[in-house]
């Protein structure tokens, strides 16, 4: 099996997926890892990020000693409100959503298929607790959906399947995809490499992710 | 003179009867009205139909209730929590009953059962294991999935400050579902921090005019001076 030796770090991918996101943008991170984009925005960039639990205009973590109960977001961590910020009860907030007016979201995966197809809320073992939060109506929700995920499963899988296996979280919802290994768009004309992280080269990348890919990087 | 106040928790929660459906506000956590929570697990009503995003946190509020084995059925979005453990024995055991939803049609289903909506159409959840059974339809080369109003018999809710009329405030993110579970229950109680005069809050500010809320308890230092 191919050796992959180079790969990027968590805060790596958020720098790359932080890049992509224009001036202005709204955007909502869900929760768990797509969260450490935040940290990568900058200051040279005005982006306003939304929470479906009801708050816009969110800020980074309170100092120790300052937190908030009622000031938390979807992952129910303690944030903190900037100037311009709002509040709102959880139908506008997920009206903000379907509605078409938030421009981006970055949500994790445990699969993504050629189609855009999202399997991120459930892995149907019979044992495990179904808990689906918001992530079918922000996989629908935006305008622009960004897939951040490991390439591979730790068994050495890969995370971007023909069709997936796991339950569905949307169809045809994905539009990019951002790996340790690289940045693929979904398009209407199939799965196109834009950007590749690894020491690998495209015909190995593609060999390791087992579906066809287009070539679309720069080089 | 309309005055929507009550006097005790133990009052505002005296006639939930057993087997009835009751809405709880709150994010995990935030905006739960567990002291209305603690008054209805003395109260004693059982075989309760729970509205809630979550499954209970920890060993308090909602989690207490669960534990208190007096909820027959909880429909919400996320149940799936670190801290959820007795929703899980629960579950486990085949003791409770879960219907889940998608947080944004949990919040619409409610929005619409207080707006007198009969159902809608949503994108969420079409094509998924959520949306088994249910009608569909294409509308401008959309699927769409048909969801249905979410009513309740009472609605348990936190807010910061009530006046008499019933009109609330809330506070930060612990407004989350709070608005909208007024709207579509027969009888909304809120706990408040503050009762206020009529006219103290400020018109354009109000959240959830007081049509919508049918009951007003001060909870903590607010209903000492209540009381007093």
């Amino acid at each position: 099996m191919t050796q992959v030796r180079k790969k990027l770090s968590r805060d790596e991918m958020a720098q790359k997926v932080a890049r992509d996101i224009p001036e202005g943008a709204y955007v909502n991170l869900g929760i768990g890892v797509p969260t450490l984009v935040a940290n990568h925005i900058g200051s040279d960039k005005e982006i306003i990020l939304h929470s479906e639990n009801g708050v816009i205009g969110m800020g980074p973590a309170p100092a120790a000693g300052m937190e908030d109960p009622d000031l938390i977001n979807a992952g129910k961590q303690y944030v903190t409100l900037l100037p311009g910020g709002a509040f709102f009860h959880h139908a506008d907030s997920f009206a903000m959503m379907r509605g078409g007016h938030l421009d981006y979201c970055v949500l994790g995966a445990f699969q993504v298929s050629e189609k855009g197809d999202l399997a991120n809320w459930h892995t149907g073992a019979p044992d495990a607790i179904p808990a689906v939060g918001g992530a079918m109506d922000l996989a629908l929700g935006a305008k622009k959906v960004f897939v951040m995920m490991d390439h591979l499963t730790k068994q050495g899988e890969s995370k971007i399947v023909k069709a997936c296996s796991y339950p569905l979280t949307g169809q045809a919802c994905v539009n990019r995809i951002y790996t340790d290994l690289a940045m693929i768009d979904v398009t209407s004309d199939g799965l196109v490499v834009r950007e590749i992280y690894t020491d690998l080269d495209f015909d190995a990348l593609v060999e390791l992710t087992g579906v066809p890919m287009k070539n679309g990087t720069a080089a | 003179m309309i005055n929507k106040i009550v006097s005790s928790l133990t009052e505002a929660v005296a006639d939930i009867r057993d087997g009835a459906t009751v809405m709880i506000g709150g994010f995990g956590t935030a905006g739960m009205p567990s002291e209305l929570i603690d008054a209805l697990i003395d109260h004693g009503a059982r075989d309760l139909t729970i509205i809630n995003n979550n499954a209970g946190n920890g060993e308090t509020g909602l989690a207490a209730l669960l534990k208190a084995r007096r909820v027959r059925k909880i429909v919400c979005s996320f149940p799936r929590q670190a801290d959820s453990h007795h929703f899980d024995a629960l579950y486990r055991a085949g003791d409770i009953e879960l219907e889940l939803v998608p947080q944004g049609n949990l919040a619409e289903r409610i929005r619409a059962a207080g707006a007198g909506i009969g159902g809608f159409f949503t994108p969420t959840g079409y094509g998924t294991l959520l949306a088994e059974g249910k009608e569909t339809r294409e509308i401008n080369g959309r699927q769409y999935v048909f969801e249905t109003p979410l009513h309740a018999d009472f609605a348990l809710i936190k807010a910061l400050a009530g006046d008499r009329w019933g009109n609330l405030v809330y506070r930060k993110t612990a407004r989350n579902f709070g608005p909208i579970m007024a709207m579509a229950a027969k009888t909304a109680i809120a706990q408040v921090e503050r009762i206020v005069d009529l006219g103290e809050l400020d018109p354009e500010a109000i959240v959830t005019p007081g049509i919508f809320v049918q009951r007003v308890v001060a909870i903590g230092a607010a209903a000492k001076k209540e009381a007093a």
